[in-house]
This record gives C-alpha cells, structure tokens and sequence, in this order.
C-alpha cells in the first residue's frame, strides 16, 4: 500500500519501520529537515519537508496515489487537519493521533464529522494496556484476539508454580482450565512447545486461552491474587488520570501521587474517588507514608524515564506489588529489559501498534485474509488470526490430518463467539477466526501453514 | 569501518562486471575476433572472484554515510582496475597505465583518450570503451539497486554517494523503484537514439558506439577523426541528444510518468533546467556570431557551435571542429562551461547548474547583506527553500573543488612539461569528465604524450570529479580505515 506518514517523531518512526519490513511504499512528512534527513538515510523512504496539513505538501508526497495517510505530529489539531486536507484531495483512508482529553472526549464526533477512520490517543492506549495488565497482575502482558474472545497472556513460570515440571499434555488436566501454550521462552531460546514438552521453572510462557479460562487457570495456580484491589500511581499526568477512571470503573481504589499542587486539584476536581496526594514521589518517605510497602500494584507514571525506573526499582524492593513502569524512549530496549522493573509500557510503541493493526487489517482486506497479526517476544514469533472465508485444504477434517509445517501452532478456534482450545479431533469450519502462533515470517492465508512438502 | 559490508559490495560489483564483459565478447563473436577470448577471461575471473566475495560476506549489515562513500570509491577503482585488463591481454593497449587511464576516462564518462590511433583496436576493445560510458553514466551502483533486491534503508547512503546534485532525492518511496525508473529513461532514450542514427544511415558499429558515448555524456569516439566525418545529420541527431542527456532526469520522471497537468507542468517549472538551457542559448549564439567567418554559411557555423556547446556543457566531449583553432572568446567560453556542466541528476558531470544558480544566489543574498545587515532571507529553488545544510554543502564543494583542481595543476607542472594551457585544460578536461581540453589536448589530440605520474593525478581527478570529490577524499582520513569492533557476548 502506500502511505503517508505525518510527522517523524518516535511513534512515526516506529511506525515506518514496522510499515517498511512489511513491505509498503512510504512517504514521510515532517517539517523540519533534520527529521527528514534522518528518516530517508535509515529508512528506504521518500522525505518531503514541509508542513502536513498544505494541500502542495501533499501533492508532493503523492496523496493522489495515496491509501492511507497517519498523521502523528504533537498537534492535535495539525493531525486532524492533515487528514482532512488529505481525505479531501486523495479520497484516502485516514489516522489521527488525538491525545488532548478534552477532544477524546468528543472523538467519536470528530471521527464521524470529519470521516476518519481511526484516532489514536498515546496516553488513552497507555492506561488501557496498564489497566489490562493490572486485571492479570501475574502476567508480563496481554494480547486480545477475535474481538476479545481470545487472549494471549505471557507469564514466568516460578519455583512453587504447579507448572513447574508439568507436561505439556497434563496442563489443561492439573490446572482445571482449557489452554494451550503457545511459546516457551527457555534463556534466549523461543521454543513451540510439542505435547511432551515440560515446562520448568524460570521459563516465561504464552498461553493461548478464553478470558474466563485464563481466570480460572490464574486462580487454580494459586498465583497471588486474582486481581488487585488497590493502586498507587505516580505521577498525575494524563495517563496517570485515564488509569485512574479505569480502575476505580473496575473497583480498584486509587492513590495517585503528583507533584504539583494546581495538578492535584484539577485531578480532584476530575476524579474525586481517587486519593489524590500532593508530593514528590521521589522522596521515598512520601512513598512509604502512602503505603508502598501494603499497596498491591504499583504504576510510575511520571514523564521522566530515568525517574520511573527508580520508582519502580524502590518499589520491587520494599514490596511485592504488582509493578508497572512507563518508558518513552523507545531505544535502549534490551537495557531497560535487563532490569527487573515489572511490565513496562511503551505509550508510543502502543501507539504505533494500534495503527499497524489497522493497516494490516485494511491491507488483509485488500488481499489476504489475515485479520490481525500480534508480534510476540520482540517479533520474534508472530500471532496471526485468519478469518476461514470458504472451505479450503484446511477446513472440515480433523487437526491430526493436516501436516503443519514446522514450528506452527493452531492456538485457537473461534466459533460464534465461543472459543475452542484446538486438539487432534477439533475441525476448522468456515467462517471461523483461527489464530495461528509460528516463528516462521509472511504467512497470507490460513493455508500457508500446511507443509506441502516444499519447504 | 565495517569491512564486511564493503567486501561484498565489491563482490557484487565484480560479479555485474563480469555481466558487462560480455557485451565486447559478444561483440569478438559478430567478427569473429581472437581478443574476444581476453574478455572472457577476464569475466569468468571477476565472475569468480566476485561470487567468492559475496559468498564470504553474506551476513548483510547495517552501514552509514562512510561505509556508503568508502564502497562506491572503492567500487568504482575496483571496476577500472580489472576493467582495464582485457585492454592489456587482447594487445590492443601496451601499457597497463594506459589501459587503466582509458577505462577510468570510460566509466567516469570523461572520453579523454591516451591512445594515439583508436582505429587499431579492435571492435570488442572498441565497444567495450564505449559500453563503460554507458554504464558510469547513470551509475554501476545504482544499476544494482535496480536489479537486486536488497533489503534496508541503508542503501540511500550509497545512491547519494554515487548520484550527482547538491542534494539526492527520490522519485518514489522505494529506493529500487526510483533506480528502475532511472535506468528506464535512460536504457528508453538510448533505444531511441540507436534507431534514429541508424535512420540517419550510420553504421550499424558505429552507431551503438556514439549513442553509449552520447547517453552516459563520455565522449569515446570510434574513428581518429572524432566525429568530424560523420554527416550533418547525424551529428545534428547526437547534438540533440547530448544536450536531452544533460537534462535533470526528474525532467522525464515528471513528463513522461506524470499522471495530472499539474504535475507534468512541474517539469517546465524547474529551474535548473531552464537555467540550462538557457546557458546553451546564449552560448550557441555568441559563439555561433563569433565564429561566422571560419565556416561557409551561418548554417554551417550555427550547426558546429550547438555541437560544440552541447558536448562541453553537457562533458560529452566529441568534437566536429577543432575548437582549438576558433578565436580566443569562443575558447574561453567552451571552458567556463567545462565548469558549469549539466544539471543534477543527469548523466553530465562538472559542478552542476543547480549548485551555480545556489552559488549566485547565496552570493546576492551575501551582497544584499551588506546593505541590510539585519535582513533575514532564504534561499529559494523551484520556489521551495533551499535547507542551510545544502548551501553550506554547495560552498564546500566548490572549496574543495578549488582545492584539488589547483593541487592538481601544481603536482602536474612539478612533473611533467608543457604549455600551462595545455596542462590547466587537461586538468578541466578529466576533472569536469570533459575529455577534450585546449592545445596539445585538444579535440584533435590526445593524453599519450603526458607521463604515466601526470596520468595517475588526472586518473584521481576523472574519479573524484564522477563522484563529486567527497567519496575519494575521504579515502585519505586514516581514521576512516579502523573496522568496526563488536562486543563479544558473554557465554
């Protein structure tokens, strides 16, 4: 497809790099030169310097040709505008990043009136992934499939776990709940496990399975709680506000420590059910007078990398919560991963994934009939969920007479909103979301994963 | 420096050399000449070599600016060095130095010549000069990046490196589209003129040979006579075409692939080209006026001014007259374009018309300066700002432009004889990619009389001059040779 791209900040890049490994012609806009210098000497992009919302500066890019245009500039309004101008003078699909809360608030309107197809909003995505986090406190992190029907949950397996020494075949049997896992994460190996396979402590595991399922397995593991009931968070910035309205939608009480006095009061004045505390949280007497040590989950939110990862590090040592560090840097990955700093989020590696699975949704429209893809483990293996459109070499036999290629997995059968941890006897039919998890790249349809002897 | 990456560029190289080869064996095959064999050995081993080199170095890494300028410097030294091999093994050259100055002045599209009679080679020698015009017009390496699929954006760093203009950019997002679409334009108007000179009743041999040397702006003729023997005709027909060579190709992009008015319009709008052409204008009539005398007709002194115009502007360098012999004004005219050259992203070399329209710009803005100190005013090109960093690219280029162009002239008089005119034309001449110069090198002469050192500097001149100066001088900083180092993991 071809794309434009507004804005070459960090979600931008991110953006063109997932775009350009998966194969799309770009064009990225930005208005300063050495944004657009850097942009085309790492990327096989075309740079056009200027400003996203001109009618030229489109034109130059090429928004007649154009598919999809994504403005993520730090305006609001210059990204509402470039897709404005672009819908009108290329007829294109468009994406906006939306973040001021006061527009979120309306989004649904702006979406509609002004014909974009999708908004993305950092700080809004943040707090969905945190809260979503926070549901599974034992799990690193969470991926939704089929509409919500499917989850992927990625956890490490500990010392005293029932998993610790499980065979592969004995899990659904011991743990009294249908799920399949998906990878196992052995050192730096990323292994799709067989029936015989047996976990063993230190291991972090996927594992595919229904919400309700993934809830009982958590609690016949007997793995702490089965979800917290109390959150301290740091930093009462936008994210921080977000998180809060979740979690206390969902029951959970709220402790939002911030700095600034004006901030605490609008925060109050926003959400009143919240304990909002005004003081530096970098002053561990604060943090220990609030309760970090009793606190069952703790968020650090504030927009300071180096400062939420001593939050964090404090607060793994003082307590056992639930920990959760916000990073914006996006380099420095295997670093940060290095510490033992709880889940991290990524507000605009977020960000730059809601969008590609926008794109690849539209793109799965156009060709294949792949309905999303989820990179797991630093992409190392990828989720793919297939919608089965019409009977084909895999539907209507059972699983043990397909011959898979190696290392592909049938994680799970979604059938009218019920899902179906897959074996040996179950059938795929038409109509059914199938997700598939392989280590193997460019899978189009749901029939690439038969080895037909060809490699 | 991350060597790897380098060897296998240069393996790659290689292994497309090894293609090119076979363009005069195919030629020894048509009359059945025993040189033919001499190029075929030369193919199979760069053929070899190359895939060995590939083979070797197959984990494709990430590499910046320098490993960019470092393999296209190589790249092109490497392609000279075994080019001008089968010149040595077939006899037709003598001295390796020659051969080596013969094939340099072929891919850098200079045409200068160190050979006393071109008639005595025989054809496959003949076309293979001719074909390394072709090929160093539009760029070996960016003839790769239209044929192989290679992955990562890395390889912009190359094309700028191996692309003429003050500032490289892409038609289309995709690096390997944009280098289709180049090598299209080209490879369509050389067709095009191929079969117009055969038209125009030209020898099948010859005709090839003129439009390779015509379309990369080289200047390899085939004939001791240059061009002066061919008919108006067809000396009209490669005018036209030496001067359409020397126009921006974003030109044609814009033209023939536009798909709205609008856009087709944007190609009459660029003023570099306008900027062009204009030169030609004024120079063509100037020198068409002062040369009224020397020729039958008006006719006939127009017809030889364009030609000459043409082939220095656009640093093609055949010839139909002995500029040599015209008065001092015309002379000196035909120099001064010899700097200008033909526009970015042409197959001309020079300085280029975009950076001397930058250049007299940033000079009025400099003027205008004085008079309004506090002024605050941008550099405007197609009515779009030019960035500081281009202008400031601009003003170091002509630095070093001066720069080596005097150092040159200085090391050639240290060494070797002869009039200052002949030696500062011989300078222009292989520096701008010219080929002919003034005097004892001019259209009529040739480089043999100089000594192999002086061809050695005016070899480095017709490569730094290709490559727009930086990609060679950055072989000369030490710290550019320190490979790269990476971090054992711990077991």
């Amino acid at each position: 497809m071809k794309i434009i791209v507004v804005g070459g900040g960090k979600v931008g890049r991110t953006l063109v790099e997932q775009l350009i490994a998966e194969g799309h012609d770009i064009s990225v806009i930005d208005s300063k030169s050495r944004v657009i210098t850097n942009v085309t000497d790492n990327f096989d992009v075309m740079g056009v310097q200027g400003n996203g919302a001109s009618y030229t500066v489109q034109q130059d890019a090429g928004i007649e040709e154009a598919d999809l245009m994504i403005a993520v500039t730090d305006a609001d309004e210059v990204n509402l505008l470039c897709c404005l101008v672009a819908k009108k003078a290329g007829g294109c699909n468009t994406i906006a990043r939306v973040r001021n809360p006061i527009y979120n608030s309306e989004v649904s309107f702006i979406k509609e009136e002004l014909g974009l197809s999708m908004t993305v909003n950092p700080e809004h995505a943040a707090a969905t992934e945190a809260a979503r986090i926070l549901r599974f406190p034992s799990a690193i992190s969470i991926d939704t499939f089929a509409k919500g029907h499917t989850e992927i949950l990625r956890f490490k397996i500990l010392e005293n776990s029932i998993l610790n020494d499980c065979r592969m075949m004995d899990i659904s049997h011991k743990t009294g709940s249908e799920v399949l896992v998906a990878t196992v994460e052995r050192g730096q190996e990323v292994i799709i496990p067989n029936g015989q396979f047996i976990l063993k402590a230190g291991d972090t595991i996927s594992i595919v399975a229904s919400p309700a399922n993934a809830k009982r397995l958590f609690e016949n593991m007997k793995m702490k709680r089965g979800r917290v009931r109390n959150c301290m968070i740091v930093g009462g910035g936008t994210v921080g506000y977000y998180l809060a309205t979740q979690l206390l939608s969902q029951g959970i009480a709220v402790t939002i420590i911030e700095k600034s006095r004006e901030r605490c009061e609008e925060l109050s004045e926003l959400i009143p059910d919240a304990n909002i505390i005004n003081g530096d949280a970098t002053d561990q007497n604060v943090l220990i007078e609030e309760g970090i040590r009793e606190c069952e989950s703790f968020v650090s939110l504030t927009g300071i990398d180096e400062e939420n990862i001593f939050l964090s590090l404090f607060a793994r040592t003082v307590s056992d919560a639930k920990i959760i560090t916000k990073i914006n840097r996006i380099n420095y990955t295997e670093v940060v991963d290095s510490l033992d700093l709880g889940s991290i989020i990524h507000p605009k590696r977020i960000t730059a994934e809601y969008i590609l699975r926008y794109v690849r949704a539209m793109e799965n429209s156009i060709g294949s009939d792949m309905e999303s893809l989820y990179e797991l483990i630093e992409g190392r293996v990828e989720a793919l969920e297939f919608r089965v459109r019409a009977s084909c070499e895999v539907t209507d036999k059972p699983l043990s007479q397909i011959r898979l290629k190696k290392n592909v997995l049938i994680a799970s059968i979604t059938r009218n909103g019920n899902t179906i941890i897959p074996n040996g006897n179950s059938v795929i039919r038409e109509g059914d979301s199938v997700v598939v998890v392989t280590s193997q790249k460019g899978f189009q349809t749901i029939e690439d994963i038969i080895d037909t002897g060809r490699g | 420096m991350n060597y790897s990456s380098i060897r296998r560029i240069l393996g790659l190289i290689l292994q497309f050399e090894a293609g090119f080869l076979l363009v005069p064996c195919i030629t020894a095959l048509v009359y059945g000449e025993r040189e033919g064999w001499a190029y075929l050995g030369v193919a199979i081993v760069c053929a070899l070599l190359g895939t060995l080199l590939v083979f070797m170095n197959r984990n494709n890494e990430t590499y910046y600016t320098k490993e960019g300028f470092v393999a296209v410097a190589l790249s092109w030294i490497v392609l000279s060095i075994f080019g001008a091999a089968p010149f040595v093994l077939s006899g037709d050259v003598a001295s390796y130095t020659d051969a080596l100055f013969e094939t340099i002045s072929g891919f850098t599209t200079t045409g200068a010549s160190a050979l006393t009679s071109v008639e005595d080679l025989s054809h496959a020698s003949l076309i293979w000069r001719s074909f390394t015009h072709w090929v160093g017009g539009m760029g070996v390496i960016v003839f790769i990046l239209a044929i192989m699929p290679m992955t990562g954006g890395y390889n912009m760093h190359l094309m700028k490196a191996e692309s003429p203009g003050p500032s490289v950019g892409k038609l289309v997002p995709k690096i390997r589209r944009t280098a289709m679409i180049l090598y299209g334009i080209y490879f369509g108007m050389t067709v095009v003129e191929a079969i117009l000179l055969l038209i125009a009743g030209m020898a099948p041999f010859d005709a090839l040979c003129l439009t390779f040397g015509t379309a990369g702006t080289g200047g390899f003729a085939v004939k001791n006579s240059g061009l002066f023997n061919y008919t108006m005709l067809q000396q009209g027909i490669i005018t036209v075409f030496m001067i359409a060579f020397g126009v921006n190709f974003n030109f044609y992009y814009y033209l023939l692939l536009g798909k709205t008015w609008a856009a087709k319009k944007q190609a009459f709008n660029m003023s570099e080209v306008k900027g062009y052409l204009g030169i030609i204008a004024f120079c063509i009539l100037s020198i068409t006026w002062n040369i009224r005398g020397y020729f039958g007709s008006l006719f006939e002194a127009f017809h030889h001014a364009a030609f000459q115009v043409g082939s220095i502007i656009t640093t093609t360098g055949y010839a139909t007259a002995d500029f040599n012999l015209w008065p001092q004004y015309s002379r000196n005219l035909l120099v001064l374009i010899m700097f200008i050259g033909a526009c970015a992203g042409s197959t001309g070399g020079g300085i280029k018309v975009s950076r001397v329209l930058i250049l007299f710009k940033s000079a009025r803005q400099e003027i205008l300066h004085f008079i309004h100190p506090r002024r605050v005013a941008v550099i405007k090109l197609d009515g779009k700002a030019v960035d500081k960093e281009t202008v400031r690219g601009v003003n170091v280029y002509l630095a070093a432009y001066m720069l080596i162009f005097v150092v040159s002239v200085v090391l050639i008089t240290m060494f070797d004889q002869g009039s200052l005119e002949t030696i500062i034309t011989a300078v222009v001449a292989t520096f701008n990619n010219i080929g002919p110069g003034l005097d004892v090198v001019g259209a009529t002469g040739n480089y043999n009389a100089f000594l192999p050192v002086t061809k050695y500097i005016l070899m480095f001149d017709m490569l730094a001059g290709r490559l727009e100066l930086f990609p060679m001088l950055v072989l000369f900083v030490p710290s550019i040779w320190v490979p790269t180092r990476r971090k054992k993991k711990a077991a």
